[in-house]
């Protein structure tokens, strides 16, 4: 799932705040904004954007996801950098869609779309150059990659942003590549499977003692506190936007 | 709301089974990751390497294999073709009935279970026993295979010892050496009585119509030596162009089946026995089979005729340790099973339509796969036609009315606002399916749809300047 993208040249970003930050994690997409703006970029936050159309492409329903990316396309016009918080969506822009679109007339525009697709972690690190964080950030912390990450520049570039904030320790957890088991309609579809998956993930977790589980992907995040706290066990989660955010606030 | 198939086998698993199945299959990865590692760091590079020969080959298996029939045939192997399931078992039949054969014995072959080929050669009056001892004790429990390396992965020590205690094979003991002793004893006897041996093969050589089994136990050995006539079964999938392949192919196979460096046994075999050598089959037979693998070939699905069938898929699936092999109510579970089961069916593509569902779609199947296949794509691909196709998903929530809510901004923005509704209403009182099944297991966070957007109209400072 290589991301071959367009190298970043200006400051202008355009955002993507994701559908769930949309509806329920309103702090990250400020947070990745608070983020991005102190590293010098312009953001423009294109107001018809709504979903990358993940849902119907996983449930199958390709007719619907092409409606959806179709209007992402239209929505996201240009060629500034489209920034992301979350691997998934990302993902879903620069390797669902084109595999969506093998055979429609307008794969180009996808493709070209594709190309200058970054997560956040991702565009910080490899988009920008920046390898090390600012500010401080006293904390004990699990970070979850999610899956759509895998064989990508995210997981590298998160844990690397992460390990560089000082007073910010990484601790490591068993079975770190399995999945938690969100899958999206899958975590409804299969709800034992996607359960279990979870209690196997939140139980390594767990054994870390961490002051809160990071991850760039809200979703996961979702599933995994969802389940943690229906069972009486809170669990405190944060975007890797918002540690990053919030280090820079700490900071003295 | 209705529950997919395989979530609800697996909801209902005895605890024992997934506990063997959980503890068996993360082994599995864990000694290959080690293996793999230890000796090549990367791996990825060898794996892209042998995809991309695998790849070659199906995309040009026409000239293959008749490139593979010339050198069989020169060898002194007679080759023979089987379209279907039942062509198959009828060229094998028809072979042990030309040749005098009533006593067959078999190692391994996923190909067989595919054709049910035991319980077709008992109703014709030929004893088949199985050899490799998972299949041994999965033909004495009339069980079938849950992994294709492992077929016992589901079963634990105590379960055999019953098996053989009930079969006369000695009083109950579940020590694993003793169990070996006691098949090894007993298989020892039917090499000796058996006419023929049905193999399969794990690889076939284009260009030299060399053959080749990895085994453990050596049993495919024992077979050959012990019988007149041999028959090798083999999907079209399993030529290679050159000898020289085999280098890139051994290297993976066993390191990501079992994390072996090499499995005990591996046999090259480049024709029947000559006339002086002492023992070893006369006649040597080649059954090629399609069985619906030249409609795969034609899909947009062939990657997954790649498959050099070392389990490592499997073993990492979370889904395949959760639910076991059975769940997939096919030959082939795990992501393969899931990808090549309900396309080998051809026809019959409905009844396991549901398979391609049952994936996170996480990927590790096609981070470990040692000849790349992107297993999740194809799964996407199959979810796609079994929509296309108007097969019930259970479970999946409808899509039309998101994508028309997801292509309109203005009614996106309005139903964000709405969404508050959400924390008003009482969540069980709220009739959405995947919401009240999202509920069971799991709370749900606050709305807080359009926070975000009016926090960004509306804030003071704006641009590079800012300082959070």
């Amino acid at each position: 799932m290589a991301n071959t993208r367009t190298p970043v040249t200006g400051r202008k970003v355009q955002l993507m705040a994701t559908c769930l930050c949309d509806a329920f994690y309103d702090d990250v997409a400020r947070a990745t904004v608070e983020v991005l703006e102190h590293l010098g970029c312009e953001i423009e936050f294109p107001e018809g954007q709504t979903c990358c159309g993940q849902p119907a492409f996983n449930s199958g329903d390709w007719d619907a996801s092409r409606k959806i990316m179709r209007h992402t396309v239209k929505t996201f016009s240009g060629d500034a950098p489209v920034v992301i918080p979350s691997g998934s969506c990302a993902a879903m822009l620069f390797h669902g869609a084109p595999l969506e679109f093998e055979k429609q007339p307008d794969a180009p525009e996808v493709q070209a779309l594709a190309d200058r697709t970054w997560e956040l972690a991702d565009f910080i690190v490899n988009g920008l150059g920046i390898t090390q964080w600012e500010g401080r950030l006293d904390a004990n912390v699990a970070f979850h990659r999610a899956c759509h990450t895998r064989g990508t520049e995210s997981g590298p570039a998160a844990l690397q942003l992460l390990g560089s904030i000082p007073g910010l320790k990484i601790a490591a957890f068993g079975e770190a590549e399995q999945c938690c088991g969100f899958g999206g309609t899958f975590s409804v579809a299969f709800p034992h499977i996607s359960g279990s998956m979870g209690r196997l993930k939140l139980e390594h977790v767990m054994e870390t003692h961490p002051d809160f589980l990071v991850s760039g992907d809200m979703s996961c995040l979702m599933h995994l506190s969802g389940l943690a706290n229906k069972e009486g066990k809170p669990l405190q989660i944060r975007h890797i936007a918002q540690v990053l955010r919030d280090a820079l606030i700490q900071a003295p | 709301m209705a529950h997919q198939k395989i979530d609800t086998y697996a909801a209902t698993l005895n605890p024992e089974v997934r506990q063997a199945v959980r503890s068996n299959s993360a082994a599995g990865t864990e000694k290959r990751y080690e293996v793999l590692g230890s000796d090549f760091g990367n791996p990825d590079p060898l794996r892209k390497l042998a995809g991309a020969i695998k790849q070659h080959t199906i995309e040009h298996l026409d000239q293959y294999l008749e490139q593979a029939e010339r050198s069989l045939t020169a060898n002194g192997v007679k080759v023979h073709f089987a379209v279907s399931t039942q062509d198959a078992r009828q060229a094998v039949l028809d072979i042990l009935q030309q040749t005098g054969c009533r006593k067959v014995v078999k190692s391994k072959s996923m190909i067989s279970e595919e054709i049910h080929l035991n319980d077709f050669l008992e109703e014709n009056g030929v004893e088949s026993v199985e050899t490799d001892l998972g299949e041994y004790i999965i033909q004495i429990d009339h069980d079938h295979p849950s992994h294709i390396v492992k077929p016992i992965l589901h079963k634990n020590r105590r379960d055999i010892a019953k098996s053989f205690e009930r079969e006369g094979l000695g009083d109950y003991n579940d020590d694993p050496e003793t169990i070996t002793r006691r098949a090894r004893a007993f298989l020892r006897q039917k090499y000796l009585q058996a006419d023929a041996a049905v193999t399969g093969a794990n690889f076939v050589v284009a260009e030299s119509g060399r053959m080749v089994l990895v085994t453990n136990e050596g049993n495919s050995r024992f077979c050959l030596a012990g019988t007149r006539v041999h028959i090798a079964l083999i999907g079209v999938e399993k030529l290679v162009p050159h000898d020289r392949d085999l280098a890139v192919f051994l290297n993976l196979l066993a390191r990501s089946a079992t994390g072996q460096q090499l499995t005990v046994y591996t046999e090259f075999l480049s024709g029947a026995a000559l006339p002086a050598q002492p023992s070893g089959p006369r006649e040597m037979h080649v059954v090629f089979v399609d069985n619906g693998r030249v409609d795969t070939l034609a899909s947009n699905c062939r990657e997954i005729l790649r498959c050099i069938r070392c389990g490592a898929c499997m073993n990492v699936c979370p889904v395949y340790r959760q639910a076991s092999g059975h769940a997939y109510r096919s030959v082939y579970p795990g992501p393969l099973g899931a990808v090549l089961s309900p396309m080998l069916a051809g026809k019959g593509f409905a009844q396991l339509g549901d398979l391609p569902k049952a994936s996170s779609l996480c990927g590790a199947c096609n981070e470990v796969c040692p000849v790349d296949i992107p297993i999740p794509d194809l799964l996407l691909k199959l979810r796609n036609r079994a929509k296309e196709e108007h097969l019930p998903s259970p479970g999946s929530p409808p899509m039309g009315g998101f994508a028309l809510l997801a292509t309109a901004p203005m009614l996106w923005r309005t139903a964000m606002h709405a969404g508050i509704a959400l924390d008003l209403t009482p969540k069980g009182l709220i009739p959405v399916p995947a919401l009240q099944e999202w509920l069971k297991i799991r709370t749900l966070p606050a709305w807080r749809g359009g926070k975000f957007r009016s926090w960004y109209k509306n804030r003071p400072a704006q641009g590079k300047d800012r300082q959070p």
